[in-house]
């Protein structure tokens, strides 16, 4: 077998003519693209496809701790989780309910934020002068450091005894330097301050990246128009930057909505009711009372909510840039 | 052109304002790392009385964070090649034939980025524990199923900004290679990766700095051997009192790696933006 097949073979290659290696040529290119795709699709079936599907099927099933290492015994619950989520009157309901509210409001407040003062930091920084490199390097290091480790620090801040917070404000006589800043409702103010500060270079590096790309000319003839500063940014930046606005505002909703980190490292294992974000709030339902059905059913409601509210945006802003 | 008065005013007071906003939470890093375990149990001080390093002497004896620092560089390093290395493949594929429905593909890698996470944590755990279950691999727990996990988190992304990347690498750059002969990885190797540096680069540095930071997965998918810095820096608080000044001290540490790198390289990630991301 090997002779032959070997014979083959030589005989082939000795005589294998021009249009004969195009030919396999082309066949060799018609599947290689899908080789090339192959590996990012079998991971992200893996990691992301493959448990999202299963997370939806957990959501139908009564999964607690008995049931945990033989979770495809556990047994069919039907759509009770999602009744115990939506069922406003009673305690794990109102719960989830409060915690939605409070994260519509952290992401509305942190958001905007985060976006006005990235759009007033790349206007000011579009024009050259001096020392504007360092300060481009210097408001991106929030971004760049580790989240837990730039979080963390603020939590040193914050604290009611130890605290440079406290300390200014009473230097400053603001307050009597005696404020939980970590409990209550002041927890709130604390997180979103905490929130913005590490998101808001990231609207920065991204604005500051799309007007690089803007035409310079433009600014100049408006300029010899007699068009001042603010016209210029209303009637030039903006139109300009919209479609990347359209993404950045996406993004960083997507991630404030659904963010994790900040409130898991600033409070520990207590967290406080003013700052109870829903992604700390369903990690909490399910890995401290392992009750993983309920914890996936709240995951459903919530990703089906993000697939609303972010179709419904593409839609609108879509229609709206292809109307100007 | 000419600037007036009122915008150079606001310009000087604004940037002041954020540059304290920024500076801030870093001085109190750095001064506190400096000073001595009472300077912290205290009020605030903004000078350490004393200037001091043992806090970055402490923090190796405190709390095992070399294994948790070598954890995390492994598993980091190793996801972000991973991931540079799939995404390039991946965008090469997208960029040079022909595929329909790449509007689709821009909502799919921003649909990516809505799941919660916490929607697929946990069967993710749960299926990590069937496989060790069933074949014996190590998943759950372990910085193999850690790697996995993380190098999927900047594939998207990173796919995105580098279609846009090689897109802008002008096609006659592969018809001449194909002219010399070269097929088609041949071209990759020597046409356009060299032409996509900076996309690359800029997507390595995300990838690693997404491997760094994360904290959600973390949490749940390591033990005491496997555990990265985003846990493990947790453990200087869990004890009786808080060694302040060591936190502070550890988190300068675990920031310099990631932090260095982004500077260095920022002009890379900012020009792998504007090819990526702005088209």
């Amino acid at each position: 077998m090997t002779a032959t097949d070997t014979a083959v073979r030589e005989g082939r290659r000795a005589g294998k003519g021009s249009k004969d290696s195009r030919v396999r040529r082309v066949a060799r290119h018609r599947w290689l693209p899908y080789v090339l795709l192959a590996p990012a699709i079998i991971f992200e079936l893996l990691v992301h496809v493959i448990p999202m599907l299963t997370g939806i099927g957990i959501s139908f099933l009564k999964l607690n701790q008995f049931f945990l290492r033989r979770w495809l015994e556990a047994p069919f619950a039907g759509l009770s989780n999602y009744r115990y989520g939506v069922d406003f009157h009673g305690s794990i309901g109102m719960a989830l309910l409060k915690s939605f509210g409070v994260t519509i409001a952290f992401t509305i407040v942190v958001v905007g934020f985060s976006w006005l003062l990235g759009m007033f930091a790349a206007v000011m920084l579009q024009r050259s002068f001096r020392g504007r490199a360092l300060l481009r390097t210097l408001f991106l290091i929030p971004y760049a450091l580790p989240v837990y480790a730039g979080v963390i620090v603020w939590k040193f801040m914050l604290s009611r005894d130890n605290g440079m917070v406290n300390h200014l404000l009473a230097q400053l006589h603001i307050t009597d330097g005696h404020t939980f800043w970590l409990l209550g409702n002041n927890a709130f103010v604390s997180i979103v301050v905490v929130a913005v500060w590490r998101l808001w270079p990231f609207a920065l590096l991204t604005l500051m990246a799309g007007m690089q790309s803007l035409p310079t000319d433009v600014y100049e003839a408006a300029a010899v128009d007699g068009a001042g500063m603010w016209q210029q940014f209303r009637k030039l930046t903006l139109p300009m930057l919209r479609g990347i606005n359209q993404v950045l505002i996406l993004v960083l909703f997507l991630w404030t909505f659904n963010d994790f980190n900040v409130p898991y490292t600033l409070f520990s294992s207590s967290i406080p009711p003013s700052a109870d974000l829903i992604s700390i709030h369903v990690y909490q339902s399910s890995f401290l009372t392992w009750n993983f059905g309920l914890g996936s059913a709240m995951s459903v409601l919530l990703l089906l909510f993000l697939l609303v509210v972010t179709g419904l945006y593409l839609l609108f802003t879509s229609r709206r840039s292809r109307r100007a | 052109m000419r600037e007036s008065t009122s915008f150079k005013v606001i310009r000087v007071v604004g940037l002041a304002a954020l540059t304290l906003f920024t500076v801030a939470p870093l001085y109190v890093m750095i001064v506190s790392g400096l000073k001595p375990l009472s300077d912290v149990q205290g009020a605030f001080s903004w000078i350490p009385s004393h200037v001091t390093v043992q806090p970055f002497v402490d923090i190796w004896r405190t709390i095992p964070l070399a294994r948790y620092f070598s954890n995390s560089v492994i598993v980091s390093v190793s996801a972000a090649a991973f991931s540079v290395l799939i995404a390039i493949f991946a965008s090469y594929a997208i960029s040079r034939w022909d595929f329909r429905g790449r509007q689709l593909f821009r909502i799919t890698v921003l649909s990516t980025q809505m799941f919660p996470g916490i929607l697929f944590l946990l069967p993710l755990y749960l299926i990590f524990v069937n496989i060790g279950q069933t074949t014996g691999i190590a998943l759950q727990g372990s910085r193999v199923g850690l790697i996995i996990t993380y190098l999927t988190f900047s594939l998207p992304f990173s796919i995105w900004m580098l279609v846009g990347y090689f897109e802008t690498i002008p096609r006659g750059l592969d018809e001449a290679a194909r002219v010399d002969g070269a097929g088609p990885m041949r071209t990759l190797w020597s046409v356009v990766l060299p032409a996509a540096k900076p996309g690359i680069v800029a997507v390595g540095i995300y990838s690693f700095m997404t491997a760094w930071g994360e904290t959600l997965f973390a949490s749940v998918m390591t033990n005491d051997t496997s555990k990265t810095l985003a846990i493990g820096l947790r453990e200087y608080s869990t004890q009786i009192s808080v060694y302040w000044n060591q936190v502070m001290a550890a988190s300068l540490v675990v920031s310099v790696p990631v932090v260095v790198g982004f500077l260095l390289l920022q002009r890379y990630l900012v020009q792998g933006l504007t090819a990526g991301a702005v088209k």
